[in-house]
């Protein structure tokens, strides 16, 4: 997989929300773009990652 | 079909002929002239509005107001200075031929009234031709074609003749016709066309009922339209004017100046003039009362004008005598006419069907010209490349 | 703050006409300027998240104070469009502010772009703050295309130069029918104040603030100014009169 340009291996099949859990990530905090689409944070939970998946994790930072 | 409006300004219905557009200026400009009340206004108003670097409406009618009347050389000195911002010291030149004089209106003060017994006259395209070479050989290169309102003899097959004969001699080809649909507008374009010029004569719909006892021009709102179907059907510019003396000036003076305005903001590209129309006698009411319209209320309306839309032109016209002409062009006034003939024709020949209204400077396209000159102003006769 | 001047926008009412942009600050400092600042719309971007980050700056706002994502990253109107929708996907609303950048020298927006993407994104149920050049066919392209206001550019981004768009901005303030909001380029409050009396609906600051020698005094202070030069606006500057001379002659003496 991809995530966030870097490379990484999908160890066990896992959920997106599983996912962003077992790397830190706050599932509240972030937005996902999965192969190029957002996935709508209520569907985290029912996602299966696929080992060639490419994700974007997004979050609000201070700008502008 | 008739026009919707809030504002029961028709006197007849549209004719089958007549398109009826779906627009708000005229209502939104009848709805600002019944908010003017002229006798409102102080010198403190008039004084704000001097001051302030862009006119708003109510600076408008502050300067259209009576307390704006001492104050007439301070409105003068400021409009010399948003003239010569937006002008330079160009003055262009033009004149009108008036290819035909037939009509079916009865407008009480005009000359070309259907009742009136004058000599009625059309010229034909061979005429029109020579009247055009004869103006052309003068230097001029900008002409505006005149005709009373009737579908009969002067249709629009007639005037788009006349037009294609006029823009193969002159750069600038301008028509003052009865109001035409879009699509007759775009007809007249093509065949070389840019500017249109339709007077409203009066913004008060019930004066104008008065005025215009019979006739298609009966039909307010189809006038009114005419300079938005006018653009929409690729005109480059339109001209606006009441007949001042006809009504209460101040009034139509300010709806006026509201109607080139909000068409301007509406068709940000349109360019927009002004003409300033004062009641003199004609042929057969020389008795007309101008309704206390004299120089000084004239030179009034004109600096308003220039002073609300600094961008608009503005035509002066040989209704004015040589003097006053003279002094207001480079003070406000961006354009005016020579070598006049307000008859059928007259330019080529002598006239062939009477005259409209009585002018009262008839100087010939060189005498306006070294006039101008004269004082340190730059007659201009194109300044318009036509794509 | 009198509630007969309140600040609308895209269906909310806002009592400060101060926005303010928070980068360049740290997290830290993040809740005192707003409060400082009294501002209640505040600028964030998107940016990827860091594995095991524990900062979130949501935690820095205040509940009445609502957010404003912008499209900071995006060169043209397309990646525009991803960032708005993932930043609505953060959940913060239907605001954003439409920054198209593709100039990394001075940060100049493109108008162009800029235009493109506020159609889609209006399309869309966003309420879309153009961030642009004073451009008045831009300005007109933008009403038409929705936007909710027009955020045209006081100076280069940074630059802490002021209005040196000024006569532009007032000519957009003058002929289009949206409230003006300047952002980027004002650098001190005074500035701030002088868009308020030409007749801006509001201004945004960030660099200014961020690197004064007391970040939160200075929020304060960017705060009276926009208070008193919105007063002003409203109050009517009252007459200068003109200088220059007087013609020799009177120029209304030919009247008979």
């Amino acid at each position: 997989m991809r995530v966030n340009g870097e490379e990484t291996v999908l160890r066990n099949s896992a959920t997106l929300l599983r996912f962003l859990q077992t790397q830190g990530f706050d599932p509240k905090a972030v937005a996902v773009e999965r192969n190029g689409a957002i996935v709508a944070r209520a569907d985290f939970g029912t996602t299966e990652l696929a080992a060639d998946d490419v994700l974007e994790i997004l979050r609000f930072v201070g700008g502008g | 079909m008739a026009k919707i409006m809030r504002h029961d300004a028709d006197r007849a219905p549209y004719l089958k002929t007549m398109q009826a557009l779906d627009s708000d200026l005229l209502d939104d400009v009848l709805d600002a002239v019944e908010g003017f009340d002229p006798a409102r206004y102080g010198a403190a108003e008039v004084e704000a509005a001097l001051a302030r670097p862009r006119l708003g409406t109510a600076d408008f009618a502050a300067l259209l107001s009576p307390a704006a009347i001492p104050h007439l050389e301070a409105m003068a000195v400021r409009a010399k200075a948003e003239t010569q911002k937006h002008f330079g010291n160009a003055v262009s030149l033009f004149t009108p031929l008036y290819i035909a004089n037939y009509c079916v209106n009865q407008c009480v003060y005009c000359g070309f009234n259907c009742t009136n017994d004058i000599h009625r006259a059309k010229l034909d395209q061979a005429e029109i031709a020579r009247e055009l070479d004869t103006i052309a050989a003068t230097g001029l290169e900008d002409v505006l074609l005149l005709t009373g309102e009737t579908r009969k003899e002067s249709d629009v097959d007639y005037i788009a003749a006349a037009v294609k004969l006029a823009a193969e001699r002159f750069r600038l080809v301008g028509i003052e016709v009865y109001p035409l649909n879009v699509d007759e507008y775009a007809r007249l374009h093509e065949a070389g066309a840019d500017y249109v010029c339709v007077f409203q004569e009066t913004y008060d719909p019930v004066r104008y009922g008065e005025v215009h006892p019979k006739g298609p021009k009966r039909v307010f709102s189809y006038r009114f339209d005419a300079q938005e179907r006018a653009i929409l059907g690729g005109m480059r510019s339109v001209s606006f004017a009441a007949l001042l003396g006809l009504s209460n000036f101040r009034k139509d003076a300010f709806a006026t100046g509201l109607h080139a305005c909000l068409l301007q903001r509406k068709y940000p590209q349109a360019e927009v003039s002004f003409s300033l129309p004062r009641l003199r006698p004609h042929i057969k009411n020389i008795h007309e009362n101008p309704h206390d319209v004299h120089e000084r209320e004239l030179l009034q309306v004109m600096l308003a004008y220039r002073l609300f839309l600094p961008f608009a032109g503005m035509t002066i016209s040989t209704r004015e005598r040589p003097g006053f002409r003279d002094h207001v062009v480079g003070l406000c006034a961006t354009k005016i006419s020579a070598g006049v003939s307000v008859g059928v024709g007259g330019h080529d020949k002598a006239e062939k069907g009477d005259g409209q209204f009585i002018i009262s400077d008839s100087r010939s396209v060189e005498a306006v010209h070294r006039a101008i000159a004269a004082r340190g102003l730059q007659p201009v006769y194109n300044d318009y490349v036509r794509v | 703050m009198n509630s007969t001047d309140d600040f609308r926008l895209g269906g909310k009412v806002f009592r400060s006409r101060f926005i303010l942009g928070s980068g360049k600050f740290s997290h830290a400092m993040m809740r005192t300027v707003i409060e400082n600042a009294g501002v209640e719309l505040a600028t964030v971007a998107v940016r990827r998240a860091n594995a095991g980050g524990r900062e979130n700056i949501l935690e820095q706002v205040p509940e009445n104070v609502a957010l404003l994502p912008n499209t900071s990253g995006a060169r043209t109107a397309d990646e525009a469009v991803r960032i708005a929708r993932l930043a609505r996907e953060l959940g913060c609303g239907d605001f954003v502010k439409v920054e198209v950048i593709a100039d990394s020298r001075y940060l100049l927006p493109d108008n162009g772009e800029t235009v493109k993407a506020c159609e889609a994104l209006v399309e869309e149920g966003f309420v879309v703050l153009p961030y642009m050049y004073p451009d008045l066919y831009a300005a007109r392209a933008l009403k038409a295309a929705g936007a909710a206001a027009i955020m045209p550019l006081g100076a280069p981004i940074g630059s802490n130069r002021g209005l040196l768009t000024r006569d532009f901005i007032r000519i957009l303030i003058d002929e289009v029918d949206l409230p003006v909001i300047v952002d980027a380029g004002i650098g001190c409050p005074s500035q701030a104040c002088e868009a308020m009396e030409m007749g801006c609906a509001a201004v945004m600051a960030n660099t200014a603030i961020a690197t004064a020698g007391d970040v939160a005094l200075m929020a304060r202070a960017f705060r009276a100014a926009i208070e008193a030069g919105r007063l002003a606006y409203r109050a009517g500057l009252g007459r200068t009169l003109a200088a220059g001379g007087e013609a020799s002659s009177p120029l209304t003496g030919f009247l008979e």
